[in-house]
């Protein structure tokens, strides 16, 4: 037997790698080098990091009776934002799905608008609107509803984009209008897909609500601005143990109906 | 011919189904409806439309001498900064998440709890608000740009050891096997079969999670925590609607190509 068989192929040698690998590392330091991170700071520091995080961790329980009003409010925000924007993302996505509307043009235009609301971060939308709606829960329901619009829209059009063509085609055949087609052979394929989705959009509002009073849009984000400014960490820790437990909670109810949903 | 014959048979009928639906429907509209209660809708500010056009027609007329000046503090150099904050917490939350990966991955422990526990302890991290963390982080190192990397850095994880989690979990065991049944260590196996075929998912997991980053990084400015952020704030507080205007237009187009570049990365790993 030849010798070489006992010997493993030698591995090829890629440039690719090599040259992915250099850019990772040039990033790396010039990302270091921007941000002025050094980690030696941190543990330098560490000291009063931990201290925030001990008298976080001794939680101020008489704070709850304030924080529970503001909590219900937060919730209320997340629904109504999620509504309306599922709403308007419903309407939307049925005007850019191109198994609908056949004209490329105004899918087209339409596309490029709802692309450009995607990329707007959730606490930008929320300071955007306390500067034209002033500070309150209308700022967060509105930024939340944007936010869910783009969020959902997406997923939306795609799901009707996916759907069986037959029905559409059988309701077009016997003379039914555009409103019927929705109804009978495009509602029936995917309201579950919107009701999983919406559920996914309200998950990712009620974690995004809890924030947005920190800049002034209502809800329980507030106090956590004003124990923060006053220092009193005994009081952010009840805030935030809060928002953990009803943003889990939340979380665990919603991925089991979506889970139920699907089945 | 018999005119029975032109009706279609009934619609077959799920009571139990129809209840159902029916009480979820009607609980779906009592919870929008009392979200609907104690909301002052009245509140906003008479100059909401004006406010909301000033705006819009500053996104369309902006403030083109704020786009590079070479002060350090012109959009280009914040833009820049917020990707390299990006750039650097999505780095130091990726080798973070590899060993949280692994404990909460379900495949790899003796005990059912384990896994159940680091799962916990990473819904935790997740539901933890990033400018808190910011802000915790700015006490400790100081506001700028180094606070917003450092709070990036620790909140991704939660996201991030998921989705690793989640890979490890649909590795198959085939090559692990082979590399037992060859004699070799559980180094070798982590190093010969399971890195390998782990390697595209966490690669295409870390650049999905920059882009969320980028998003985060343009946030955390607000608080004072680096990036395009908080000349945003600024802009906003003296009403300089010209300069939200092209604030605003360089965020949308640097998310935009980097949602492009990493979307296209993502598919030439498939």
């Amino acid at each position: 037997m030849p010798e070489q068989v006992n010997q493993l192929p030698k591995r090829k040698f890629k440039v690719m790698n090599l040259v992915w690998t250099i850019i990772m590392i040039a990033g790396l330091f010039i990302s270091i080098n921007v941000t002025n991170t050094h980690i030696s700071v941190l543990f330098e520091n560490w000291n009063q990091f931990a201290d925030i995080f001990i008298q976080m961790s001794h939680p101020d329980w008489s704070y709850l009776n304030v924080v529970w009003p503001k909590l219900i409010e937060t919730i209320k925000m997340a629904v109504l934002g999620t509504v309306i924007g599922s709403v308007v993302a419903f309407i939307y996505s049925l005007l850019i799905a191109r198994n609908i509307v056949k004209n490329k043009a105004v899918t087209g235009v339409l596309r490029v608008i709802m692309n450009i609301v995607r990329t707007i971060p959730d606490l930008l939308l929320g300071a955007i609107f306390v500067a034209i709606v002033g500070i309150g829960p209308v700022a967060g329901i509105l930024a939340l509803a944007v936010f869910t619009f783009g969020v959902v829209v997406k997923l939306f059009y795609e799901a009707i984009e996916t759907i069986d063509p037959g029905p559409i085609e059988a309701l077009t055949a016997v003379g039914a209008n555009k409103l019927q087609i929705i109804h009978y052979a495009v509602m029936p394929q995917i309201i579950t897909y919107f009701i999983s989705y919406v559920l996914y959009a309200f998950e990712i509002n009620v974690r995004a609500s809890t924030v947005l009073g920190y800049i002034g849009a209502g809800g329980i984000g507030l106090n956590l601005q004003q124990t923060l400014q006053v220092f009193n960490y005994a009081q952010t820790g009840t805030i935030i143990i809060v928002i953990i437990v009803v943003v889990v909670l939340i979380d665990y109810v919603s991925s089991k109906s979506r889970e139920a949903l699907m089945k | 011919m018999d005119t029975t014959m032109k009706k279609l048979p009934a619609k077959p009928v799920d009571r139990k189904k129809q209840v159902a639906h029916w009480l979820i429907a009607i609980a779906t509209i009592v919870i929008i409806v009392w979200s609907c209660t104690g909301i002052n809708f009245g509140g906003i500010k008479a100059t909401a439309g004006q406010i909301a056009g000033a705006i819009f027609s500053g996104i369309f007329h902006p403030d083109w001498s704020y786009v590079y000046n070479g002060s350090g503090e012109d959009l280009i150099s914040q833009l820049w900064q917020t990707i390299c904050i990006a750039f650097l917490g999505t780095f130091i939350s990726a080798i973070i998440s590899l060993p949280f990966a692994f404990w909460a991955a379900h495949t790899k422990h003796k005990h059912w709890y384990t896994s159940r526990i680091g799962k916990i302890v990473l819904a935790i991290i997740r539901s933890f608000p990033e400018i808190v963390l910011a802000l915790m982080f700015i006490k400790a190192v100081g506001p700028g740009s180094a606070a917003g990397v450092l709070a990036l850095g620790f909140h991704s994880v939660g996201m991030l050891a998921k989705l690793f989690s989640e890979a490890i979990e649909n590795l198959e065991e085939g090559p692990n096997e082979a590399v037992i049944a060859a004699g070799g260590s559980k180094f070798h196996v982590i190093m010969f079969s399971t890195m390998p075929n782990l390697m595209p998912a966490l690669i295409s997991n870390t650049l999905y999670r920059f882009d969320v980053s980028i998003r985060s990084a343009s946030i955390l400015g607000l608080v004072g925590a680096g990036g395009i952020g908080y000349p945003l704030i600024i802009a906003l507080q003296y009403r300089q609607w010209d300069r939200v205007g092209i604030i605003l237009l360089g965020i949308i187009i640097m998310v935009v190509i980097i949602d492009w570049i990493s979307g296209w990365i993502r598919k030439k790993l498939v």
